[in-house]
């Protein structure tokens, strides 16, 4: 790559883009960069860089609706959302650590909503893209267009939030979005059963989880991996740690901790975190920070159905030495790190995942690798043709983030 | 019969009529494939009734394959293709063509697993949305979006529309309670789409399809999520003399970081119909009514209920009841899920709109509905989900009186271009179908169209599915496709470069 483009507002975003659909030059599209090294390298002439797209646009607490230039950083969002005891209720996560990017909090809203990435919460408050009610974005034609709106309730039209939602920027440059916010819980607690296998660990998620309502979220972390934790009940476990979190009111967090430790003390030993140390524990595992090092490791991650978790990386396992797992989701998400090896034991990997419906992403690998593999789940003939449609339609000179997500597209 | 212009009919198509429904009969045999006028007169309209059309010939696959066949053979063939599920869609989704198969999924009425430990469940699309929830009470689970046609519509039809209900601001619309789906392209193809875990792969064709109108594909299995049950609900009803103090409670209670199951608000006219039809002992004279539903574990419920009370009584309620049992509740919303029918017993007929408004201008919005009743003559009661900001008012008009359906549609229209003027959209959960249709550009300029039409194109280039719903103007994908680029130079070359 030998020039970038920073566009100054949306305007300069369709004429660069414009401009560089005319030529033919392929274009990176970078929020703050973060999660660069996520998918298939992009070889380009140009990096489209929106970070100078900054800044809350609109935000109504009690309207729980906040619009941001897509390049505003999650910090300044974050900030202002706790100043009004709001939050992102999908939990966005900071891989900051995990992909070896600097600094923490720099990722911007675009990016999050560009790769769909949802935290800890998924399971009970729903996805990224669940959140994303409105857009403006310029595709791959250099024109800017826009999708959706500032309210919850809208069906004028196809969900192109969603369309662009996990699209990694290979159909549209997102230049502003408008997300919904929820309040932030008044409480949060968290309770630990220590001891567990992942088979045991995964059916007692999703037991609790169908039970208990005041779980916001349940994982499970393997031993040796709670030793790396920062917060000291966990670390000195030295043991598997699964983990719960309440969340609500007051009353109705102190309710459910009853009725879930009741239940729990039958599973094993039990710890309790009150909210600071719950606080950090979840961002740990929100974050990925029990796989974080040593960077050189490769890390997947995996989408399943949360029963089948544990089944999965067992027959993983049992094919592969020295792998580590954690568990999110009950088990529908599992961060999975595996020794370096050139085929990054994706066929192992992937035909334990397909059994179940479900699918593998190479989140982290060196370049060349990700170059060689293919870093995201491979497409089924039909999808696959309906994807190669839309980024034609979209991006008919294919110059956003080329062979991001697939080659040849 | 109001003025729409829909696709030209395909005269060749409608001279082999005879031998389309012989092909047909062959891919559905037995009683799948309806040719006589009185039969197919059932289906020329949908919940949208001012629109009528009697369609070419009406299909009733109950398979996959067979659906899969049909639309090849319709593809094939260059014929329309209208899916259908149990039409009670009231933006005329499912209105047919003249020269147009229609296609009822009518028979893929199935529960095919129920999986407690991922927490969804696998239907066919023609299972009504009751049904699911009644599938799995008995576990302790139901579905969420619950939309007023519940005991009759189908999940085929609320993915196809992206259904909401009274409950979207907590659990969300339909889109946000699906895992997965098969569906079939127009070329007959079969598509899976995500499945029991939580983030499909590739581009969002999940999120793509929901709210499609059945303009991309026909969904023939649904992968739905499914929620537990709250231990506890409980209602208040409050009454207050303005909808300014009714719609300032709203904001406090958001506000105060209390996600309410549901709020609904109702207007004078829309209190006494719904009072008078249902008997839900409403208070009378107040000019705006607030239900607001509080779930969850019992201590919660009652913390969460003497907070809203505080906060109704600070924005000087005039009555205020909280349920006391089951049966309570469901009066409180027996009332307000009546409404329609109810406005239906004090007019001949009604129009129902459906816009979302950012929810702080309710109350200029109210008034300036108010001054369009006087303008067109024509009374209206106002029904809101609260807390999403989403308003149907009913305008009352009587078909029969000379041009009164007119202005009821002049009237229904301004009334929406006000709420987009205000910042809000053109439909919340009905679907733009015909009848919104030529409004589509007050929000949205041509990129923007175009942009939408360019997914149409991706799943149906000869724009066969559904033709004539959604967009005022229907581009060929040819064209859509082309690249207009003007070479040279950066025309502003002040971006900085780096």
């Amino acid at each position: 790559m030998d020039s970038g483009l920073r566009p100054q507002d949306e305007r300069h975003v369709a004429e660069a883009v414009a401009w560089a659909a005319s030529g033919n030059n392929s274009l990176t599209i970078l929020g703050r960069g973060t999660k660069r090294s996520v998918g298939r390298p992009v070889d380009s002439e140009y990096s489209l860089d929106l970070s100078a797209l900054d800044g809350i646009t609109l935000y109504e607490p009690e309207e729980l609706v906040l619009g941001a230039h897509a390049g505003t950083a999650m910090k300044t969002i974050t900030e202002a959302l706790e100043k009004n005891r709001q939050q992102l209720a999908f939990e966005p996560a900071d891989l900051s650590a995990l992909l070896g990017a600097r600094p923490r909090g720099a990722g911007s809203i675009g990016g999050i909503l560009a790769a769909n990435l949802s935290g800890p919460r998924r399971i009970r408050a729903g996805a990224a893209r669940d959140f994303f009610l409105g857009v403006r974005a310029v595709s791959g034609r250099g024109e800017l267009f826009k999708s959706g709106g500032r309210v919850v309730k809208n069906v004028t039209g196809y969900d192109m939030c969603k369309g662009l939602a996990g699209s990694w920027g290979t159909l549209a440059v997102l230049t502003h979005v408008t997300i919904k916010v929820m309040p932030a819980p008044e409480t949060s607690v968290s309770l630990i059963v220590g001891g567990l296998d992942d088979e045991a660990a995964v059916a007692l998620m999703c037991e609790v989880i169908r039970t208990v309502h005041e779980v916001s979220a349940a994982a499970h972390v393997q031993q040796p991996l709670t030793g790396r934790s920062k917060v000291a009940q966990v670390s000195a476990l030295e043991a598997a740690a699964t983990v719960f979190r309440l969340e609500g009111v007051g009353p109705s967090v102190r309710h459910g901790t009853k009725k879930l430790e009741a239940r729990l003390r039958k599973a094993g030993a039990l710890e309790t975190l009150a909210s600071r140390a719950s606080l950090k524990l979840w961002r740990e595992i929100r974050d990925v920070h029990f796989l974080a090092r040593p960077g050189d490791r490769l890390v997947w991650k995996l989408s399943v159905p949360p029963a089948c978790g544990a089944a999965v990386v067992g027959e993983i396992s049992s094919a592969l030495a020295d792998t580590q797992a954690l568990f999110d989701w009950a088990g529908g998400l599992v961060w999975l790190s595996v020794p370096r090896d050139p085929s990054a034991h994706a066929g192992v990997i992937r035909k334990a995942v397909a059994a179940t419906g479900g699918h593998a992403t190479l989140f982290r690998a060196p370049a060349n690798m990700r170059s060689a593999l293919e870093v995201f789940p491979p497409l089924a003939p039909g999808a696959d043709l309906l994807a190669r449609r839309l980024k034609s339609g979209f991006d008919p000179n294919n110059i956003l983030n080329f062979g991001r997500m697939y080659a040849g597209m | 019969m109001s003025t729409l212009t829909m696709p030209p009919a395909d005269r060749g198509v409608l001279e082999r009529r005879v031998q389309i429904a012989r092909d047909l009969q062959a891919i559905v045999p037995g009683e799948g494939v309806i040719t006589d006028e009185v039969r197919l007169k059932v289906y020329e309209s949908d919940g949208l009734t001012a629109y009528r059309q009697v369609p070419m010939l009406a299909v009733l696959p109950s398979t996959t394959a067979e659906v899969s066949a049909v639309l090849k053979y319709c593809h094939e063939n260059g014929i329309k293709v209208v899916p259908r599920g149990a039409g009670t869609s009231l933006s005329g989704g499912a209105l047919p063509l003249e020269d147009g198969v229609l296609l009822g999924l009518a028979k893929f009425n199935r529960i095919l697993d129920i999986d407690l430990d991922n927490r969804c469940a696998v239907v066919e699309p023609g299972v009504t949305n009751l049904a699911i929830t009644e599938a799995v009470e008995g576990d302790g689970f139901y579905y969420a979006p619950d939309p007023s046609s519940q005991i009759a519509c189908t999940i085929g039809g609320n993915v196809a529309e992206n259904s909401g209900g009274v409950h979207c601001l907590k659990y969300g619309l339909t889109t946000n309670n699906i895992l997965g789906l098969e569906m079939v392209l127009i070329t007959g193809e079969v598509i899976r789409i995500g499945g029991r875990h939580l983030d499909a792969d590739g581009y969002d064709l999940l999120g793509l399809m929901t709210g499609s109108e059945g303009l991309l594909g026909v969904i023939t299995e649904v992968t739905v999520r499914i929620l537990q049950k709250p231990e506890i609900a409980r209602a208040l009803l409050i009454g207050f003399e303005t909808s300014e103090q009714a719609g300032r409670c709203v904001a406090d209670i958001i506000g105060r970081g209390i996600i309410a199951a549901g709020m609904e608000m109702m207007d004078k006219l829309a209190i006494h119909a719904a009072d008078d039809f249902a008997q839900a002992d409403y208070p009378r004279d107040v000019e705006a009514l607030l239900i607001v539903e509080l779930d969850g574990s019992l201590p919660e419920v009652e913390h969460l209920v003497e907070q809203v009370t505080k906060i109704a009584t600070k924005n000087e309620a005039r009555t205020l009841r909280v349920s006391r049992s089951e049966k309570e509740r469901l009066l409180f919303w027996a009332g307000r899920k009546a409404a329609f029918p109810a406005i239906g017993r004090i007019s001949p007929d009604y129009y129902c709109m459906d816009g979302t408004i950012p929810r702080h201008r309710l109350p200029e919005v109210l008034a300036q509905i108010r001054k369009l009743s006087k303008k067109y003559g024509l009374r209206v009661a106002n029904v809101f989900h609260a807390g999403d900001g989403n308003l149907h008012p009913l305008i009352l008009y009587d078909a029969n009186t000379k041009d009164e359906l007119e202005r009821a549609e002049a009237f229904g229209a301004d009334i929406l271009k006000l709420c987009v003027a205000v910042g809000g959209v053109l439909t919340g959960e009905h679907g733009v179908g015909v009848e919104k249709r030529d409004l589509m550009s007050t929000m949205f300029n041509d990129h923007d169209l175009k942009h939408q039409q360019r997914v149409k194109c991706a799943f149906d280039p000869k724009g066969l599915l559904n033709p004539g719903k959604v967009f005022p103007v229907l581009h060929r994908c040819a064209e859509l496709g082309r690249m207009h680029v003007h070479k040279g130079s950066l025309a502003f070359p002040d971006i900085p470069r780096f």
